[in-house]
């Protein structure tokens, strides 16, 4: 009968299948199918699904809690999922002040946090100890822990957080292996200063910008700078 | 009797109680803007404070504190004063006793028997300058941390501390 299904064997075939020119000695890559390293497609899902601890200790807390909220959405960038445990979390965002007395506890709570895991400094206060530059307070969470990206402001728009947080997934997309977090070049460089200056004797070590005095041609008063106690505290 | 002279005329009835009690030579007086203060000896402080409670009515201990009076221009009284600031909920008066104590190893009677609201505002008096309270139950720091030795509102402690705020163990992140 005319209307019988067509027995040939090219039937079920795609029509345009025909058309693909594959060059001789390379191998074929089928439609929809790309290559890519293991790496990066653990990294790429990796940077859309960040999970933040929130250590808010102040009022940078608040804004980090705008952001979340339905106006900035902090969803949209695939890291609404705030746990207040730090085992489920790979995203640190120090918001706030950091007292000499919280700082063990924060310490702690970056080493319960497993691996592959980013640091953000929320803030002046985080990030330098901003105007509370007293006794009780650390000047700067980055002297004790490793921090990936700083926000400044006082407290920082809930844009700035955004931001923060797409360069966060950059870092994660270029710095990120398949079974941890190697880091940027420039991470592991600052490493490797903060080791040396760690082990350095405090009046031994060329401070850090008295380096600077050679290449850019000026002296600071007070003769040859040294690690004093002031850059070793 | 308007409202304003109403804890003038409460601060009258504690002197004169308080008079009929001591007698002179006990505290000295002296007013500051409305605000009646007692400057007492160490050694009558207990003495002073449980007749205010008792036979004034002082029943409500507001606000214990200390100061640090080290370099302040004109001082000629002890280093730091500790105060006791009192109220009397029936009549509204209000009475501020001042202890003064000394450098080497101060110290004053706790006010923790008569007032169990004490114990804070006593354990805060001792982290921040170092006055200890004796016969206080649990003397210890309340605001920083135990490991912390200074004593950081005296006025020889520097403001940004001796290096406190910077011993840490650094964490990098091939270690964490």
């Amino acid at each position: 009968m005319a209307m019988n299904p067509p027995t040939s064997p090219a039937f079920g075939q795609r029509a345009g299948s025909d058309l693909i020119i594959t060059p001789s000695g390379q191998p074929e890559v089928p439609e929809n199918v790309f290559l890519t390293t293991m790496d990066s497609v653990v990294s790429w899902c990796r940077k859309y699904s960040l999970w933040p601890m929130p250590f808010a200790t102040a009022c940078c807390g608040i804004e980090l809690m705008a952001v979340g909220a339905s106006r900035f959405d902090i969803a949209r960038f695939g890291a609404e999922v705030m746990r207040f445990s730090p085992r489920q979390c790979d995203l640190m965002i120090v918001a706030g002040r950091v007292a000499m007395k919280m700082m063990p506890v924060l310490q702690r709570i970056w080493l319960q946090m497993p691996e592959p895991k980013w640091c953000i400094s929320m803030g002046a206060c985080a990030s330098t100890g901003g105007i509370f530059d007293t006794y009780a307070v650390v000047q700067g969470v980055d002297r004790f822990i490793p921090v990936d990206v700083y926000i400044p402001g006082c407290p920082p728009r809930p844009e700035q957080i955004l931001r923060a947080i797409m360069d966060i997934q950059e870092k994660v997309q270029k710095g990120g292996t398949t079974f941890g977090n190697e880091g940027l070049p420039e991470l592991r460089a600052r490493e490797r200063y903060m080791i040396a200056q760690r082990d350095t004797a405090p009046g031994a070590g060329i401070a850090d910008e008295r380096g600077d005095e050679a290449r850019f041609g000026y002296r600071i008063p007070g003769g040859p700078g040294r690690l004093g106690l002031e850059e070793t505290r | 009797m308007s409202a304003a002279t109403a804890p003038h005329a409460a601060q009258a009835q504690i002197l004169a109680t308080l008079a009929a009690h001591f007698g002179d030579g006990v505290f000295s007086i002296s007013r500051f803007r409305g605000n009646l203060r007692l400057f007492v000896p160490k050694s009558r402080l207990v003495e002073l404070l449980t007749a205010l409670k008792q036979q004034c009515g002082c029943t409500y201990l507001a606000e214990l504190g200390a100061a640090d009076y080290l370099g302040y221009p004109g001082r000629t009284r002890n280093r730091f004063e500790v105060h006791y600031v009192l109220r009397n909920f029936d009549t509204g008066g209000s009475v501020i006793v001042k202890a003064g104590v000394d450098d080497p190893d101060p110290s004053l009677p706790s006010a923790y028997p008569l007032w169990p609201g004490a114990d804070w505002m006593e354990r805060e008096v001792f982290d921040m300058y170092g006055i200890r309270f004796e016969g206080h139950p649990d003397l210890r720091r309340i605001l920083m941390p135990d490991e912390f030795t200074a004593f950081p509102l005296r006025k020889d402690y520097p403001l940004r501390g001796r290096g406190e705020r910077h011993n840490f163990p650094k964490l990098t992140r091939a270690e964490s």
